[in-house]
């Protein structure tokens, strides 16, 4: 199998407004130094807290987000550097499912044009008439497990597990070859968020798409990823097999974010909260390693000199002292 | 295809008592503007000055104004151009304003920055300097008081425009758009524009009246549309003057700017209830 997606050396980097036209800039890394590639076929997952940049980093391989250095290829050819108009293309390579499913669609269409709208965007329009925008649409929203009759509804009509799915209907209409889904089971039911994901999986293996996962839900991720990366303030902090990583985590925060996982069996001690604190403020990088003003076992070197990116077998850590070796 | 959602005459009156009633009114509006002289049972312009301020009767149903002339007549004939200049001027001033308003929210910061110094400008003018200054340039008719209108109007409906679209452009399904591949002029009509118009034409609806009194106001002052054109503020300007023994000449001008106000408002509700999905009953 080939890498369907590669990312080097990517970095966002979110600007403040000048107050004075000569002031030196000001501005955040949303997103520094990451880069992973993702294997056609497979699903990537992205976990880190809120404003690790994980949202950011998918927005950014949509183009979406300003990134100001690396760069991105899909199937080998690079990211047009451009506005929107230049990549109209490259997005049809890809799609996006959004974190809030209803708000992510256009209240004032129906679910008919909605899920057609692709169509008219990438100039179907001629192609594609009625009878056959109708057949497509019925094909798409059997696909996803609807009603051929919600084509009808609005949005606001839809409850969230429904507008999930219309947001993959979507996102399926072009067959694209990568789908970021940006915490695809945030907000619903336990038992929606099993179908949701149910069929996620059923459409990646009809399909042979390739998925980008972003969640902050480590039991989905290790659910339905084969590989994964924890990001902490931006930076890739481990990356490795999901399984691997569940076993036996060599960061200190991925060991961290396992450990404040709630147990089912009440019996089983759970071992102290580990990380403490809150996640430093963006603008305001702890120097060294920048995950030491939390970490359970930062020693003096961790505070002076930045870790560099470390191969532990199949896996990347950054860290000096990790917990596998 | 703008307003995306099927969009029927029925939706429009469904709803409480108000809708149809508002839709009667701006309907017979609408017939006496059309088919004014066939109905004036008199010419709006023929003088009979041996029954001048003669009281109501069956003859004259709302009696005759100062010069003999029937003022049920010149009622009539009068919504002709009330609902001309009401229409035209609230059209022009709503194309214009969803124009600029699109503009500045959507487009870049120095653009917005420019437009709304533009606005603030205009808007900070008194009406009456700027219709003043405007007629002494221009002279007073039907052309000028349009403009002047349509001066006075443009800030208000771009700011409103300007302020949801730019609360909007960050909204969730704008980047899915984006995401799409979708243009900017895409994202524009046909998912902003219908989001932020609702509120737009329920305040033009609205100022369709508004616009009458101001021309009316300005009937008053001299600087509206010269005598003998049948204006309502033109009747009621000059009703004024005789409004302790003759007070029927003010009702003329008064009930028509009552009724059309009522009307255009119940209309202008309903029409938000047609445009926004979330407010249709049933289903």
């Amino acid at each position: 199998m080939s890498a369907l997606l590669e990312v080097k050396g990517l970095g966002v980097r979110y600007d403040a407004p000048r107050i004075l036209p000569f002031a030196a800039r000001h501005g955040v890394d949303a997103v520094l130094d990451v880069s992973f590639d993702i294997l056609a076929g497979s699903t990537f997952a992205l976990v880190g807290e809120s404003g690790s940049g994980k949202s950011t980093l998918g927005r950014a391989v949509m183009g979406l987000a300003p990134f100001r250095a690396g760069q991105i290829k899909i199937a080998g050819a690079a990211m047009p550097s451009g506005g929107d108009a230049s990549l109209v293309l490259w997005r049809r390579q890809m799609a996006m499912m959004f974190q809030d499913a209803i708000a992510s669609l256009s209240p004032r269409l129906t679910v008919r044009s909605l899920v057609t709208e692709p169509f008219d965007i990438h100039g179907f329009r001629q192609g594609l008439r009625a009878r056959d925008r109708e057949a497509e649409c019925r094909r798409l929203l059997a696909l996803v497990g609807l009603p051929a009759d919600f084509a009808e509804r609005y949005p606001h009509q839809l409850s969230g597990g429904q507008a999930r799915r219309v947001g993959v209907a979507r996102a399926l209409a072009l067959s694209p070859r990568l789908i970021i889904a940006d915490e695809p089971t945030a907000g619903l039911d336990v038992s929606v968020q099993g179908e949701i994901l149910n069929l996620l999986r059923r459409l990646q293996d009809e399909l042979g798409l390739t998925y980008l996962l972003i969640s902050h839900n480590l039991a989905v991720v290790r659910h339905v990823s084969d590989r994964m990366a924890i990001m902490y303030m931006g930076r890739f902090v481990e990356m490795g097999d999901t399984a691997e990583i569940y076993a036996d985590p060599a960061h200190p925060y991925t060991h961290g974010l396992l450990a404040a996982q709630p147990e089912i069996d009440p019996d089983k001690r759970r071992e102290d909260v580990e990380l403490m604190g809150e996640v430093p403020s963006l603008a305001a990088r702890p120097s060294g390693c920048e995950f030491h003003t939390r970490c359970p076992r930062a020693q003096p070197l961790c505070t002076e000199q930045a870790p560099d990116d470390r191969n532990i077998g199949q896996r990347v850590a950054r860290c000096h002292f990790p917990l596998v070796s | 295809m703008v307003t995306a959602g099927r969009f029927s005459p029925r939706r429009l009156l469904a709803g409480d008592w108000t809708r149809p009633v508002g839709g009667l009114l701006v309907l017979a509006l609408i017939i006496c503007a059309i088919g004014g002289d066939a109905l004036a049972p008199y010419s709006p312009f023929k003088m009979a000055l041996g029954i001048r301020f003669s009281n109501p009767s069956w003859a004259h149903w709302l009696g005759t104004d100062q010069l003999g002339r029937d003022i049920l007549s010149r009622m009539i004939v009068g919504a002709r151009f009330a609902l001309f200049l009401g229409l035209s001027a609230t059209g022009i001033s709503v194309i214009g304003g969803v124009l600029l308003g699109l503009i500045a929210g959507f487009g870049p910061r120095w653009l917005d920055a420019m437009l709304l110094v533009i606005f603030d400008t205009t808007y900070s003018f008194p009406v009456v300097m700027l219709a003043l200054a405007v007629i002494t340039l221009l002279g007073p008719d039907l052309g000028t008081v349009l403009l002047i209108i349509v001066i006075v109007t443009i800030p208000r409906y771009a700011r409103l425009i300007r302020t949801s679209t730019q609360s909007i452009r960050v909204a969730e399904f704008i980047v899915a758009e984006r995401s799409l591949g979708a243009r900017p002029a895409r994202i524009l009509l046909r998912h902003v524009l219908p989001n932020v118009i609702g509120p737009l034409l329920i305040l033009a609806s609205m100022d369709i009246p508004g616009v009458i009194t101001l021309e009316a106001g300005l009937s008053f002052l001299g600087l509206g549309v010269p005598p003998p054109a049948p204006s309502w503020g033109r009747m009621l300007s000059e009703g004024y003057n005789y409004i302790r023994d003759t007070p029927w000449i003010v009702v003329g001008g008064s009930l028509p700017l009552i009724l059309t106000t009522l009307g255009f408002t119940f209309l202008g509700e309903g029409l938000r209830d047609a445009l926004d999905p979330r407010l249709r009953r049933g289903r």
